[in-house]
Parts: C-alpha cells; sequence; structure tokens
C-alpha cells in the first residue's frame, strides 16, 4: 500500500526512524516471521492482507495492548499454532476493539503466533483509505463464501455472533449477551472447524453509551451512533480463550445448530464472568 | 486450401486473429491442425497454409468459410471493445456474432467451441467476497449497460453449453491479460506514463502474462473439459503497486461521489484505457478462484507479476 510505503520512506529519516523501530520491535519481526501466513509475490494474500501494514498496525495496537489497556490474557494455550479456528466472542464497546485486541492477542503469542481475520460492515470497502487499510490488516467483509475458504485456507477467523446487537447495546445492558446469529455454527460444521470461545471483559468500559441516535445513524447509512465519550476510555481488559469444542456431522435441523450455538453463548458468559471476578479496577 | 480425405489434422477457425493473444494461439495450433484465421477488423497476415479472412461475425459471409472449410473446433475470441465502437455496434458484434457463431457451430457439426470472456462479467462491487468461484452471480450489468453485452455473450454461451451437450462449449473466465502487443484497457492503461488512480481505493487485482492465456486456450481445446472455468494466479497484487511497478506516475483522481471519476473520465474522454464503466473495477476488487481450471487442466502460469511489469516498465524506457 502506498500510504505505507510512504512511511516506512518517512521512517527511514531522522527521529522517526527510533519511532518505527519503537513500533515495529525485533521482537514483533520475529513473531511475525512465524505466523504460519502464504502470501503472493507481492506480499498480499486474495483478501486484501499485506504483510507490511499488518505489521506496522501491530505495533501500534501491541503499545495500546500493554500500556493503555494493560491487557490480561488467560488460555491462549488454547490456540493451535496451525490450522482453521474460529474464535468467537462476545462484542461490546461500540468500536471494534474487541477484535482488534483478540487479534493482537492472536498475533503475539508466544506458544504461536496466528494473522488472524476479522468480518467486518459490508459498507467498509466505499470508504477511501479505511477499507483499503482494513483489508491489509486482515479485517474482511462478512460474506459466508469469504468465511469459507478462508477456512479452507486454513485460517483463523475473528466471529461476533452478536454483530452490531453487541457492540451498539448501551452501557445499562453491559455484559448481558444478545442474541448469537447460528451462522458460525454451520461454518463450523461445515469446514470441520474447531471453536474456541472468548469472554471480552473490559470493552463496555471503554466507551459506555446512553443511547443511539437512530435518525443519524439513518442518515449516514451506518448501524449506530452511540452518545458516548469521543475517544475510547482506558478501561483494562481481560481477554480469557476458552478451550476448543468441536461440532462434528450434518445437523439434523436449525433447533440442533441453535443448541449447540446456546453452549457456546453459555461458555463465553463462564469466560466474561471468570473475567469480572479477576477484575479489581474498571480504570 | 485443398481438402485431403486422409489427412487426420483437426480444422480450428480462430476469431480475432488480428488481437496479440489470438496470434499467439495461431501459432501454437500452426502445424498441428489446420487453422483458420478471422477478424472483424482486418485481413490477417498469416503463415503460409493458414488461411485468412476479414468478416465480420454476425453477418450472411460468414457461412462462407463454413463451408469452405471442414471446421472441427472454434476458438472465438474476437471481441470488440468499447473504444472501438458505439453500443450498438458492439452489441451486434458481441453479442449477435456469437449467436450466428453458434448456430453456424451447430449447422456444420463443430465438436468443439472455446469461448474467451472475462472476469468482468462478475462486476465489481464492494461486497464481492474474494476467489469468485464460477458459479458466483454475474452482476456487471448491474453496474453498468456497457457491460451488458459481456454478460449476453455468456449467458448465451451457457444457453448453448447446457442445451447442445455436442458443442463441447468451454467457456474461459481470464483476469486482466496483459504483455507485448495486448490492446485490451489495462495494458493500454499500464502502457501510459501517467495513469489515473482513485484517491483512497487500490482494489487488488490479478494478471495473467498473454502467452500463458493462449497456453491457456490451447490447454482448453486440446483437453476437451466442457464447462466454465476461471483463468486466473493464485497470486494477488493492489492497483497502485501494479502502477507503479509498471513505472507509470499516478494521477489521483477523487473516487467520491461515485459520479465524480465516471464524470471525469469522459469529460476528458479516457474511454480507451479508464472508461467511465469499468471506473468500479479500480475501486473494488474482482479477486477470482482460478483453481478449478488449474485442477482439471494441469494448468500453471509460467510467468509472475514481475515478468508481467517488467515488459511495461522496459517499454517505457525504450521510448523515453
Amino acid at each position: 500500500m502506498i500510504s505505507v510505503d510512504t512511511l516506512k520512506n518517512v521512517a527511514r529519516i531522522g527521529p522517526r526512524e527510533a519511532l518505527y523501530r519503537r513500533l515495529v520491535t525485533p521482537e514483533l519481526d520475529e513473531l511475525f516471521a512465524r505466523i504460519p501466513k502464504p502470501v503472493g509475490s507481492f506480499g498480499f494474500d486474495p483478501w486484501g492482507y499485506n504483510e507490511d501494514s499488518a505489521k506496522l498496525a501491530l505495533g501500534v495496537i501491541k503499545w495500546l495492548y500493554d500500556h493503555y489497556f494493560r491487557v490480561t490474557t488467560h488460555g491462549l494455550e488454547n490456540i493451535p499454532a496451525q490450522g482453521r479456528l474460529l474464535v468467537i466472542a462476545n462484542h461490546s464497546g461500540q468500536l471494534p476493539l474487541d477484535g482488534v485486541l483478540i487479534g493482537a492477542a492472536l498475533a503475539t503469542n508466544p506458544d504461536g503466533p496466528r494473522a488472524a481475520r476479522a468480518m467486518v460492515e459490508r459498507f467498509f470497502p466505499t470508504v477511501p483509505w479505511l477499507g483499503n487499510w482494513l483489508n491489509s490488516v486482515g479485517a474482511v467483509i462478512g460474506d459466508p463464501l469469504n468465511c469459507a475458504k478462508m477456512l479452507e485456507r486454513e485460517e483463523v477467523i475473528i466471529v461476533f455472533p452478536e454483530g452490531v446487537r453487541g457492540s451498539g447495546k448501551p452501557y445499562n445492558k453491559r455484559y448481558q449477551l444478545q442474541r448469537f446469529g447460528n451462522g458460525f455454527v454451520h461454518l463450523a460444521m461445515q469446514h470441520r472447524t474447531p471453536i474456541v470461545p472468548v469472554g471480552v471483559v473490559g470493552c463496555e468500559e471503554t466507551m459506555p453509551s446512553m443511547g443511539s441516535v437512530t435518525p443519524l445513524a439513518k442518515l449516514l447509512g451506518i448501524p449506530y451512533v452511540p452518545i458516548a465519550p469521543p475517544l475510547p476510555l482506558p478501561a483494562r481488559v481481560y481477554l480469557n480463550f476458552g478451550e476448543p469444542m468441536t461440532f462434528e456431522g450434518c445437523p439434523d435441523s436449525e433447533d440442533e445448530v441453535t443448541g449447540y450455538v446456546e453452549q457456546v453463548k453459555a461458555r463465553i458468559q463462564e469466560l466474561i464472568e471468570r473475567g469480572l471476578n479477576e477484575r479489581t479496577s474498571v480504570y | 486450401m485443398p481438402k485431403t480425405a486422409a489427412a487426420p489434422k483437426k480444422t480450428v477457425l480462430v476469431t480475432g486473429a488480428a488481437g496479440s493473444l489470438a496470434r499467439r494461439v495461431i501459432a501454437r495450433l500452426h502445424g498441428k491442425y489446420n487453422v483458420v484465421a478471422v477478424d472483424f477488423r482486418r485481413k490477417v497476415e498469416t503463415d503460409a497454409g493458414v488461411p485468412s479472412y476479414r468478416v465480420e461475425t454476425y453477418k450472411r459471409g460468414f457461412e462462407d468459410i463454413f463451408r469452405a472449410h471442414r471446421i472441427d473446433a472454434v476458438v472465438h475470441i474476437g471481441r470488440m471493445f468499447a473504444h472501438e465502437s458505439d453500443r450498438d455496434r458492439r452489441y451486434n458484434a458481441n453479442v449477435l456474432g456469437t449467436k450466428k457463431l453458434l448456430e453456424l457451430c451447430r449447422k456444420y457439426g463443430v465438436q468443439q467451441v472455446i469461448i474467451h470472456s472475462t472476469y468482468f462479467v462478475y462486476g465489481a462491487s464492494a461486497y464481492n467476497p474474494a476467489l469468485l468461484d464460477e458459479d458466483a452471480p454475474l452482476k456487471a450489468s448491474e453496474v453498468t449497460q456497457d457491460l451488458v453485452d459481456s454478460v449476453e455473450l455468456e449467458s448465451l454461451a451457457q444457453i448453448y453449453l447446457w442445451k447442445y451437450p455436442e458443442l463441447h462449449i468451454t467457456i474461459l473466465r481470464p483476469c486482466n491479460v496483459l504483455g507485448p502487443g495486448v490492446q485490451n484497457t489495462m495494458s493500454l492503461l499500464l502502457s501510459r506514463p501517467l495513469v489515473p488512480v482513485l484517491v483512497g481505493f487500490s482494489p487488488l487485482m490479478q494478471f495473467l502474462h498473454v502467452d500463458d492465456m493462449a497456453d491457456a486456450l490451447v490447454l482448453a481445446f486440446e483437453k476437451n473439459q466442457p464447462g466454465i472455468y476461471n483463468v486466473a494466479p493464485d497470486d494477488w497484487v493492489a492497483y497502485q503497486v501494479a502502477v507503479e511497478q509498471c513505472g507509470c506516475r499516478k494521477l489521483p483522481v477523487l473516487g467520491i461521489p461515485p459520479a465524480l471519476p465516471k464524470m471525469v473520465s469522459s469529460l476528458l474522454n479516457w474511454n480507451a484505457f479508464f472508461p467511465p464503466y469499468l471506473i468500479n473495477y479500480f475501486k473494488y476488487p474482482v479477486i477470482l478462484d482460478g483453481a478449478l481450471f488449474a485442477r482439471t487442466f494441469g494448468f500453471r502460469p509460467r510467468r509472475n507479476f514481475n515478468d508481467i511489469f517488467s515488459y511495461y516498465r522496459k517499454s517505457k524506457l525504450m521510448n523515453a
């Protein structure tokens, strides 16, 4: 991507080199080299992921991860170093920070770093720069075909089955799981993919919202416009990764699938409770 | 040409013979098969033993070629580009011409037809998933009227494919084909020193060297596995990176509101290389999964992106 090349050129001169090196540390370089992620001759994958952009983004996010959100993770050993995987989590905090932080946790996992993919809303590709940039760091539009092809190529996908129902909910509904979509279990069964549930605690407090300005959201064509702080607050974040769950065979009915979805949802609820119990201070 | 009953050689009719792709296909088929070359633009100079005709496929005279030669197979490459003619004439040539061609194939017992389609038929939409399979919906006409002929040509070929299996129709949908002599939109664009790019949009693209595409067409003919296939490499690059790699300077054009770049393109008459109806293809990716073709025909491109881009880079240095 041009923007990254320009950034890198700028980074080459003067004190900014030092900044780039502080963000993309040799340890980060070393982790990246271990990520099992095939790319084409110019460092791209079919969805626009680009190694250079992803590395720089991870450098910035890692700083926020360590110093701003002070993330505590448990259970990263449940993430296999290779092979297809669905990472399923609760969604909160207006902005998809939970996805970003889970992605950073997976990419910097010392036991086996992975470049995780996240699904984003369909309007993002129409936004200049942002659309391309999201693709370049691994996000793609949430299309079942994208998921299927990614799993066939042994990728890790982060899915928030609550979608905007979860991320857009007001503060008074914090840590109450909203309705889960069934799509992820269908995917897991069709492509024989294990599911790792994650409980995210802390993202609810990054952007407590009083509600959404629905007419404005309609006008802008986006899911919601929260009445909330303009920037994410520095809440401490706890990520609890559970043991892999597998659902095999071909479902006999949608009710059966819903049953499996409820199992995952219950597991995530437990992991959230665990995070809430270990948290001593919100900020 | 004298017809000898003893000759076991098949006779292959190649359309679009004046184009660089067809010329390469003819060169590969010549000798092993009897080749007949036709083009609507001009009577092409060919090697000895390759009869050549200037004919418009949708006109009556076309049938004379089937009367004069016992055609066994047709490789239909000839297509009229948007910058070559107006919409009506293009529709006649591309859609009605193909219909006529397929009818003649039935009438004269042709046993194999290879149709050279394009990835444009999928349409460049913001909602496209990547690695499109052959059964993805063809949404090009949703984007623009100017691609209706490409989509209709395809549906026509598909109807014949299912209805008349004896024609053994193979439809190939290649990604961008580039290389020496190629006169399609993308090739004309990357041959220019200054190239429009949409600000903030750099969709992923796939490119295939024209020599590889010629190999693909010959493979499709020789292996005869009727069906619809994407032809694309397992490699991807962002448009603006490709532009740089081809030694072009970028001319930034605002990409939103969507009507703006279309207006700029039509006002400045960029029809040949950055036409208004293809603007979306410079905004959103159309990435093909070429696995089915690769698997069925044992195809693997022999030239990589660097081979392709270096041709454009070098030709610019030569002209400078």
